[in-house]
């Protein structure tokens, strides 16, 4: 029976190579043909002209400003909030607010993009004039979306802090906040940088919500206000008609998003390790 | 009259991986008797004890030399560690009930030997009650959860689920060590019973209480066998001076 | 919609934003008593801004949504007319039941052998932890295009009810692993003790005496994993497909309730039935999800 259980835990590993498998056969020979560099910087994304030009940096410049913008928006708001809700917010309320976080991270992508669709958009459209569907409005939107990855983990880093610490403060002569701010958030720095990395990862790799809101026009960024589309969004879009190269240079854009994705885990882990010596 | 032995120990070593726990330990454990281990933390009591019924083999790194019979029988040679378990039973420092029923803890050792017929449970399950003195405390509660009795009552329901394998040894690892004197006494008048049938095995850091219940006494010092004999010899006049150093308080 | 007040809201949100990056530079040359009124302003303006939104968000889809849930968004045929979200329903009932079917086993398993069988620091246990959270990593839509590549082009089972589960169950077999594990661990060693004293083997301790005691943990965990499923889109648009009717087989294509809602929205031709389909799928995965901590919180009760 040993065998049985042995045997189970052998399929997240054949998981894990199935997908790199076919991720990387499928998507590493359309790279060959477009070339490496003509590929991840070529500033023209066109399938449709003859030839075919197949550049994805517009894409990624998509993800990276939009990723930026969501964490411009959603980190001070998330770590404040989490800031509120460990030495601020009153044990009744922080009853209600906790659950609260823990809806709006449940709360289904397709739901996000439509509530931004119909309230960011038409927002950011009469604020500032444009089509409305622009990095804005999706650096808002995946700013909100982020919220409670950071608030959850920056909360339990806050917590974990020793009350010993903040009494020392205090006894040194600091108040309230003073304590909090200068002693608490440096000592939970870990945690919260976690809850960054987390958050980052999440906005990286969204793609319905930001399809909605994001305007996904396949050039390279224009302006806050315009629309741009990102490596997620690439791939949905057009996958359901795509043939031949044109479908091979999207798994191969799926190949990129992987490898970025991995890269930041992996530098996000070297990164703990290095600070926990 | 002499009994039988029942454990036969011929320079018993082990180590935790590079530590070495026991020194060469040798010493014979009669049967229908009840033998106390005795000695500061760390001597290596419990993990003689263990060594008893091979519960150091779920222990990571653990490994052991030297002869260890049971009736005669090498315990460490044998592969069916689980019928070990069943002829020597154990009752550890902190109660431990199941999260059942008083019933299915009970129940759960004869139920894993193979005893499926609900009129034969039923017998086993009163009769392990009784001879662990609890049978009038749980007899209407059978069904209730275990969780749901004292300290003591749960030590005593811990004995009783021993019990029902119909063991030969029962070895205790402080029993008593977690509850209150009331329960105490309860249960070191329990062993004062249970010796006529069982062969009892207790690791105690009371020496009052190895004086009150044990026939013999064993004195361990940094995984060493220091002393061992009648008890009544071992408290009032050691032969070794560790040994009277600790009985008389000098270290503990 | 009355935009002024979110005007305001947003435009006042914004400024503050840039205004407190600004200064936390200059924090530490602030006379102390800015520094007290900043610090103790930000944190609840954070707050304002994060369950408003929450609010917002939920009110706005509620208040748009209920009148539209009419019988006729629940008919057993989907047509142009009714744009039903029965036939949606149904197949998002079958997607979890059989996604779970798959991931619950195998990750439990995983979990049973990480914690009772396997030995500390193998190399099998360090591959599996790295692997499960790799997996964990992966955005949704890769999950779709490996599934698009492999279930439904390779092995030729087409957009497909099939194709969905399998690629649904890879992607939460880490979260139901990661919730197995833990409720296993929390079980405490010694119920593991009395049982190994009584001879009874690993094989029964873990399945009498271990696995009833974390069931409610794992549960919740599988609970949690349903939630997903009902939410997740994009890595089922390219594996089951968007077939509006119920699905007639296994090999038969269908579209979850929550392709159903990006359909509808983004036709843009059925705003308010949108709006109510938001409303059922909220519903929907508050509920789940309510469920597992329901669930969760009953246990560290006791």
């Amino acid at each position: 029976m040993r065998a049985v259980f042995m045997v189970s835990a052998l399929a997240s590993i054949l998981a894990v190579a199935l997908i790199c498998l076919f991720l990387f056969a499928g998507g590493i020979p359309a790279i060959g043909k477009i070339g490496l560099p003509e590929f991840i910087l070529g500033r023209e994304w066109s399938p449709g002209d003859i030839p075919p030009v197949f550049g994805i940096l517009p894409m990624i410049l998509g993800s990276i400003y939009v990723t930026a913008g969501a964490v411009a928006i959603g980190v001070p708001v998330g770590i404040f909030t989490a800031v509120f809700m460990a030495r601020i917010c009153p044990r009744p309320l922080y009853r209600l607010l906790k659950p609260a976080v823990d809806l709006l991270a449940g709360i289904p992508s397709v739901i996000y993009g439509f509530f931004g669709l119909v309230t960011i958009v038409p927002l950011v459209r009469e604020l500032f004039g444009g089509n409305g569907s622009s990095i804005l409005a999706a650096s808002v939107l995946l700013g909100l979306m982020i919220l409670p990855t950071v608030i959850g983990i920056t909360e339990s880093a806050i917590r974990a802090v020793p009350e010993e610490l903040y009494d020392g403060a205090v006894a040194l002569g600091a108040n309230h906040r003073r304590a909090g701010f200068r002693v608490l958030l440096p000592a939970a720095k870990s945690g919260v940088l976690a809850g960054v990395v987390l958050g980052i990862g999440r906005a990286i790799g969204e793609t319905m919500a930001v399809i909605m809101v994001a305007g996904n026009q396949a050039r390279m960024p224009a302006g806050i206000l315009k629309g741009i589309r990102t490596l997620t969004a690439n791939i949905v879009i057009e996958m359901g008609y795509a043939e031949g190269l044109h479908r091979e240079a999207l798994i191969a854009t799926g190949v990129v998003l992987f490898v970025f994705i991995l890269l930041i885990n992996l530098s996000f882990s070297a990164l703990r390790r290095r600070g926990e010596k | 009259m002499r009994n039988m032995l029942k454990f036969q120990l011929e320079d018993v070593q082990l180590w935790y991986n590079d530590f070495k726990a026991l020194h060469g330990v040798t010493m014979d454990i009669e049967e229908k008797e009840i033998t106390a281990f005795i000695g500061p933390s760390g001597c290596g009591k419990s993990t003689l004890l263990k060594c008893l019924n091979r519960m150091n083999d779920l222990v990571e790194g653990c490994h052991i030399t030297g002869k260890l019979l049971l009736d005669g029988e090498d315990i460490n040679a044998t592969q069916d560690v689980n019928r070990l378990r069943r002829r020597v039973g154990m009752v550890f420092q902190k109660p431990n009930p199941f999260p059942m029923s008083i019933y299915d803890n009970i129940a759960f050792g004869p139920r894993t030997h193979g005893v499926t017929s609900r009129l034969k449970l039923d017998g086993i399950v009163e009769k392990a009650l009784r001879d662990a003195a609890i049978w009038e405390e749980t007899k209407d509660r059978l069904k209730k959860s275990a969780l749901s009795l004292s300290g003591g009552q749960q030590q005593r329901l811990c004995i009783a689920r021993a019990l029902a394998v119909e063991p030969e040894v029962l070895l205790m690892d402080e029993p008593t060590s977690a509850l209150d004197p009331i329960s105490t006494s309860k249960i070191e008048e329990l062993m004062a019973d249970l010796k006529k049938k069982y062969t009892v095995v207790i690791v105690t850091h009371n020496m009052q209480q190895a004086t009150r219940i044990s026939d013999k006494t064993a004195f361990f010092l940094l995984g060493e066998l220091i002393e061992y004999g009648e008890t009544e010899q071992v408290f009032s006049m050691p032969r070794d001076q560790r040994c009277e150093d600790y009985i008389t308080g000098r270290f503990g | 919609m009355n935009y002024t007040l979110i005007n305001l809201f947003f435009k006042a949100g914004s400024a503050l934003r840039r205004t407190a990056r600004r200064s936390a530079a200059f924090a530490r040359r602030l006379p102390r008593r800015i520094e007290d009124a900043v610090f103790r302003v930000f944190p609840w303006l954070a707050a304002i801004f994060t369950f408003g939104a929450l609010l917002f968000l939920i009110g706005h889809i509620l208040v748009n949504g209920v009148p539209y849930l009419r019988p006729s968004l629940f008919a057993l045929e989907y047509n142009t007319e009714n744009v039903s979200l029965l036939p949606a329903l149904v197949t998002t009932v079958f997607m979890v039941l059989l996604s779970l079917l798959i991931a619950a086993p195998l990750g439990l398993f995983t979990a049973i052998y990480l914690v009772e069988y396997a030995k500390r620091g193998s190399r099998l246990v360090r591959l599996v932890r790295v692997t499960a959270e790799t997996l964990s990593g992966i955005p949704s839509i890769v999950y779709g295009l490996f599934g698009s590549l492999f279930f439904v082009s390779w092995l030729g089972w087409g957009y497909s009810l099939l194709a969905g589960t399998f690629t649904l169950s890879i992607m939460i077999l880490p979260l139901i692993m990661r919730t197995a594990e833990e409720s296993l661990k929390a079980v405490p060693d010694t119920y593991r003790e009395g049982s190994f004293g009584l001879g009874a083997g690993r094989l029964r301790t873990v399945f009498r005496i271990v696995l009833p005691a974390a069931a409610p943990g794992i549960l919740a965990g599988v609970i949690l994993a349903m939630g997903r499923i009902v939410g997740e889109t994009a890595a089922l648009i390219y594996t089951a497909g968007t077939v509006a009717q119920i699905p007639t087989s296994l090999l038969a294509s269908g579209r979850t309730l929550a392709i159903h809602m990006y359909a509808l929205s983004s036709e843009g031709l059925y705003t308010g039935q949108a709006y109510a389909t938001a409303v059922v799928l909220l519903v929907l995965v508050v509920g789940i999800n309510a469920l597992s901590a329901a669930l969760a919180k009953r246990i560290a009760k006791g």
